[in-house]
């Protein structure tokens, strides 16, 4: 347990030495996103007839919370591999399970922590309701904790940061972007709302949503289902790489 | 006695390369051995297997009767390794370091241990320096204070010496002759064979991944009259 804490907290200290850059940084890049198309869209967007800028800011946070938990375990485990101190977590008697949960949970307190710092920034401009905290919190925590479990894959694969740049590039922000955080799927056309429905992201942020104004594109049951099978199937995916020790041990 | 390390028939192959040859080889407790051979003989490669940071195609390791794969927390806790690279975590201090490398063998309040390290090896100047702001040579002796945090019976020393002053390297040797004295196994490969001589009481000689000669270091002067161990290490590497 003490070797798991430990862990943990260095991953936790990590992010948070930097915190203006790992922290700060993309709680500023949220409020242009909500000042520039908020102030933009306010007057001619409204969906499920909630005014455009509040629709955004749910969007907005989960949005942050899966790049950060995402770019804090892959970058804290490519950075390792480049210097080569990644042989001081390498040679102790961690188990992977431990492993796995320290990078996942330090990922998601970062990516929760920048959401929190969003959410707290924007309370300034929209007067924010929020209808079901327990679902708000619920989809935070589990899309979370996925996107460190995928950052963690992405970290162990690839060797070298402009990889990494890719897989953030042609598979996140995609990915994030064609989720439903500027828009209500149900506003495309039918081609382009029936591929939303494969894409993860828009059931993280569309029940994310629903804890914010109770309505919601699908049924937040449904979108739990879907993120949780999702989560456990990353996570599964983890587990067997790290005891394979694939990529991390030749 | 179970031995400290027990080496049996290890292939190590990376693509053609056969970087361990069918290597055998039994170390006792309470030895100061010396692994020694050429660049690329597989000394590196034996101790990242015997570490688990490599995984053999054949043959096994044991620590202290630990395989070190199917038993590795175990094996892991028995093993105290010194990377032959100069790596460092950017971002702690030394002291954070070795509080960190602490945790991670379970070790909680762990600062007596880590004062006596530093002294011993002269850092207690530079504890809450920051990695960064370390000359090579103290980043090297952090390397070997991180594997000395869990007071490990068996301890790996990959070229722990290369690119510290004479000073230190005297009081280096003299730290782990006393651990050494105190019970620990000392596995140490070199390229300062004057070094290997006065420290190791036996020595393996190996070459393209396979052992040449394994003898105690007496015996292998003996059997070459008033050679040098780098005369030793010449010949037998030509044969
Ligand atoms: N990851 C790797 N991929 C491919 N080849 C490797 C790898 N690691 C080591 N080798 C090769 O295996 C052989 C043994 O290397 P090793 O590092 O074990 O040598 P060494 O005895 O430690 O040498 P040195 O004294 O230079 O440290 C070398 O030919 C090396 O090129
Ligand atoms: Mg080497």
């Amino acid at each position: 347990m003490i070797g798991f804490w430990t862990l943990f907290y260095k991953e936790v200290l990590r992010f948070w030495k930097v915190a203006f850059q790992t922290v700060a940084a993309p709680v500023l890049t949220a409020m242009l996103y909500l000042m520039i198309f908020g102030h933009v869209l306010e007057d001619h967007v409204r969906v499920h007839g909630i005014g455009y800028t509040s629709f955004l800011i749910p969007g907005l946070v989960m949005m942050q919370v899966l790049q950060n938990a995402f770019a804090n375990s892959s970058s804290s485990l490519i950075q390792a591999k480049i210097t080569g101190s990644i042989v001081f977590v390498l040679l102790p008697p961690l188990p992977y399970s431990s492993f796995f949960i320290a990078y996942v949970l330090a990922a998601m307190l970062r990516g929760i922590m920048v959401g929190v710092g969003v959410l707290l920034v924007t309370v300034w401009f929209v007067d924010l309701q929020v209808v079901a905290p327990g679902w708000v919190l619920l989809f935070a925590v589990l899309s979370g904790a996925l996107f460190g479990a995928l950052g963690m894959i992405a970290g162990i694969w690839v060797e070298k940061f402009d990889q990494l740049a890719a897989f953030q590039n042609f598979l996140i922000m995609p990915l994030t972007m064609l989720s439903g955080v500027f828009y209500s799927i149900y506003t495309l056309p039918t081609f382009w709302q029936r591929l939303s429905h494969y894409n993860p992201v828009f059931y993280m942020i569309d029940g994310f949503r629903y804890g914010f104004f109770g309505v919601s594109d699908v049924s937040p049951v449904h979108s739990l289902a879907v993120v949780a099978s999702c989560f456990a199937l990353t996570s599964l995916l983890t587990l067997a790489l790290l005891k394979r020790g694939w990529k991390l041990r030749t | 006695m179970i031995p400290a390390v027990s080496i049996v028939d290890v292939v190590k192959t990376f693509g053609s390369l056969r970087a361990l040859d069918g290597l055998s080889l039994d170390i006792q407790q309470g030895e100061f051995f010396g692994l020694l051979g050429p660049n690329g003989a597989g000394k590196t490669t034996l101790i990242s297997a015997l570490a688990g940071l490599a995984r053999l195609d054949s043959g096994c390791i044991r620590v202290l009767g630990h395989d070190v794969v199917r038993d590795f927390r175990q094996a892991r806790r028995l093993l105290g390794v010194v990377p032959q690279e100069l790596v460092f975590d950017p971002f702690f201090s030394v002291r954070e370091t070795l509080r960190i490398q602490s945790g991670y063998f379970g070790i909680r309040r762990n600062d007596d241990w880590i004062d006596e390290i530093l002294h011993h090896l002269d850092l207690t100047s530079k504890a809450d320096a920051n990695m960064r702001r370390l000359s090579g040579g103290m980043k090297r002796r952090v390397l070997v204070a991180q594997a000395l945090v869990h007071k490990p019976p068996v301890i790996v020393l990959d070229e722990p010496t290369a690119g510290v002053d004479v000073e230190l390297r005297q009081g280096l040797w003299q730290f782990v002759r006393r651990l050494n004295g105190e019970g620990h196994t000392i596995i140490l490969t070199t390229h300062y064979l004057e070094e290997a001589e006065a420290l190791c009481n036996r020595i393996a000689l190996m070459k393209q991944g396979q052992l040449l000669a394994l003898d105690s270091t007496v015996n292998l002067m003996a059997a070459h009259p008033g050679a040098s161990l780098e005369e030793v290490f010449l010949r037998t590497m030509q044969r």
